[in-house]
């Protein structure tokens, strides 16, 4: 980890990123970089995506998520080492691939954000409604379950995605989510399958993988949570639909909701079989 | 009203070949979706409701009944206002601008202007191609370009062209593409100056 982040500083030292993401905070290379000479960005931008490949920024918020994971925090003054991501308490080598999956405890099906922001709020005694305030990643801070979900998603990496349909619960979310998937509604009659329900589509140059097939849904699971080039931010899945949701021209989901949860089943076990190469790097 | 009862049928025949466990899902689906979102800038909840077009699509897996579809379609056309003074072309450089433009109706939007406070877009290059020199375009829809050149330029083709972009649903009932005018997206003019764009011999989509 030591030899990564100091390659990456050595290599983003025009772009301002990776000490900031050591503190939790994100820069903007893009927009740092526009002031540059135009040449001079261009070569950085490309030395920046090569080390990027090597050594993703993601891992950064890996080191933080898991330094959050095992400080005492909240309320109740409480690590999250007694938090159950579905393989017992603690256990989190493999669990993000078998996520969303059913926790007797909550009596719902959860998928990883929403399983850690329920241990936040059960172990460290945090309110759901504060953390739901500000979910996604902006300029100037990456919120903790974002960094908590790369970490965890980070202990699967190298590992077959296979999110579990024992459960009648998990069955049941399965078809929910595909319902969901296919509704049309709103001004511009739109459904997550007019953009993601068939091969080959694209919205200007952007590829939309079509979710209702194992390709497809495999290309959606990979690379998330991401660190996205444009902007400079770490994301989650709970991001990435909510802005679908935005661009549906729906109103809002809630920030960990069933709803989402119920989506996010959907494609995983459409994407199950296929090995998760970790976080990653989006567009 | 004929039309009225002749789709409450269609709609009665069509409950009833849906099995009933799927109905159980979409049901659960959409009471989920009640309880999940909320009112975000202009996108309010009755977002979530189904028109009747929209119900008959998400029920047949966009594949209604052919009479079905036609008399729904027929419902939609006659709906269509087209310009009262008859003229469907307006100004094709505006309708450029109006085509490129992706954003509108989102929540960061207001009502009929942009988060930027330009007017609505129609994000026609999103899913189609139009003027070749633009390269990135969608391929949610077919090519446009050359569409005047190809289709002809006269009035029927105008009118034709002018109530598809404001009721596309009129001419093709599970059709992906937005019914941009019935919605309130965009402004007659708007429409007019797409049409030119798309018919306006000197427009470069017919170069
Ligand atoms: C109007 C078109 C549109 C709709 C509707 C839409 N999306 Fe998307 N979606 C996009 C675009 C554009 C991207 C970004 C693709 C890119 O960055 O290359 C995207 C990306 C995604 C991704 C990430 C894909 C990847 O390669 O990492 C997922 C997952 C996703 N959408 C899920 C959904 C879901 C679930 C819904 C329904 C709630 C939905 N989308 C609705 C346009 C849409
Ligand atoms: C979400 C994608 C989408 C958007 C946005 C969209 N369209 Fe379409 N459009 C389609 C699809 C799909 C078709 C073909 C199916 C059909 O006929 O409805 C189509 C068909 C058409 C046709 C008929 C083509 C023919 O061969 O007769 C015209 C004209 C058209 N679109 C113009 C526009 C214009 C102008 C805009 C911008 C205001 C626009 N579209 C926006 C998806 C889209």
């Amino acid at each position: 980890m030591a030899s990564i982040k100091l390659r990456a500083v050595v290599a983003l030292s025009g772009f301002a990123l990776a000490c900031a993401a050591q503190t939790g905070q994100t820069a903007a290379p893009m927009k740092k970089a526009a002031g540059g000479a135009k040449s001079a960005v261009a070569a950085d931008f490309e030395k920046f995506r090569d080390i990027m490949a090597e050594a993703s920024p993601a891992e950064l918020f890996e080191a933080k998520g898991k330094e959050l994971w095992h400080t005492k925090r909240g309320p109740k003054n409480a690590s999250l080492e007694k938090c159950d991501m579905g393989l017992g308490p603690g256990k989190l080598k493999g669990a993000y691939v078998k996520l969303p999956r059913y926790f007797a405890d909550a009596g719902q099906v959860m998928d990883a954000e929403r399983r850690i922001v329920y241990c936040m709020v059960t172990l460290q005694g945090f309110k759901e409604k504060d953390l739901a305030k500000k979910p996604f990643s902006s300029a100037s801070k990456t919120p903790d379950p974002v960094s908590l979900v790369t970490y965890v998603a980070g202990q699967s990496r190298g590992m077959k995605i296979a999110v579990p349909q024992k459960h009648a619960k998990e069955r049941e979310a399965y078809k929910v989510g595909e319902e969901i998937f296919n509704y049309r509604a709103g001004p511009w009659d739109f459904s997550c399958a007019t953009c993601h329900g068939h091969d080959g589509l694209r919205i200007r140059t952007q590829d939309l993988p079509n979710i209702s097939k194992k390709e497809g849904a495999v290309a959606a699971f990979e690379g998330w949570p991401g660190y996205r080039m444009t902007g400079g931010r770490m994301h989650t899945l709970q991001w990435r639909l909510n802005d679908c949701f935005r661009q549906q021209r729906f109103p809002e989901p809630g920030y960990v909701s069933e709803t989402l949860s119920d989506l996010l089943t959907y494609m995983g076990v459409n994407a199950n079989g296929h090995v998760y190469k970790g976080p990653g790097i989006k567009r | 009203m004929k039309t009225f009862q002749a789709t409450i049928f269609g709609m009665a025949a069509l409950a009833i070949a849906i099995s009933a466990q799927a109905q159980d899902y979409r049901t659960q689906a959409i009471n989920s979706m009640h309880r999940d979102f909320h009112a975000h800038g202009i996108a309010g909840m009755d977002r979530l409701d189904e028109d009747t077009v929209q119900t008959i699509c998400n029920r047949t897996g966009n594949n209604p009944p052919k009479d079905l579809a036609e008399r729904l379609q027929q419902d939609q056309f006659e709906a269509i206002k087209y310009p009262a003074d008859g003229n469907y072309l307006g100004d094709w450089k505006a309708g450029e601008k109006i085509a490129q433009r992706g954003r509108a109706m989102t929540w960061r939007d207001k009502i009929g202007k942009t988060s930027r406070g330009e007017p609505n877009g129609g994000s026609c290059y999103n899913c189609h191609e139009i003027d070749k020199k633009t390269t990135s375009f969608g391929s949610i829809g077919n090519s446009l370009a050359h569409f005047g050149k190809t289709r002809g330029y006269g009035p029927a083709v105008q009118k034709y062209v002018y109530g598809k972009i404001y009721n596309a649903k009129a001419f093709n009932l599970c059709s992906a593409m937005p019914r941009l005018g019935h919605s309130g997206t965009l402004t007659e003019a708007q429409i007019k100056d797409l049409v030119a764009l798309l018919l306006d011999p000197n427009s470069p989509v017919n170069k």
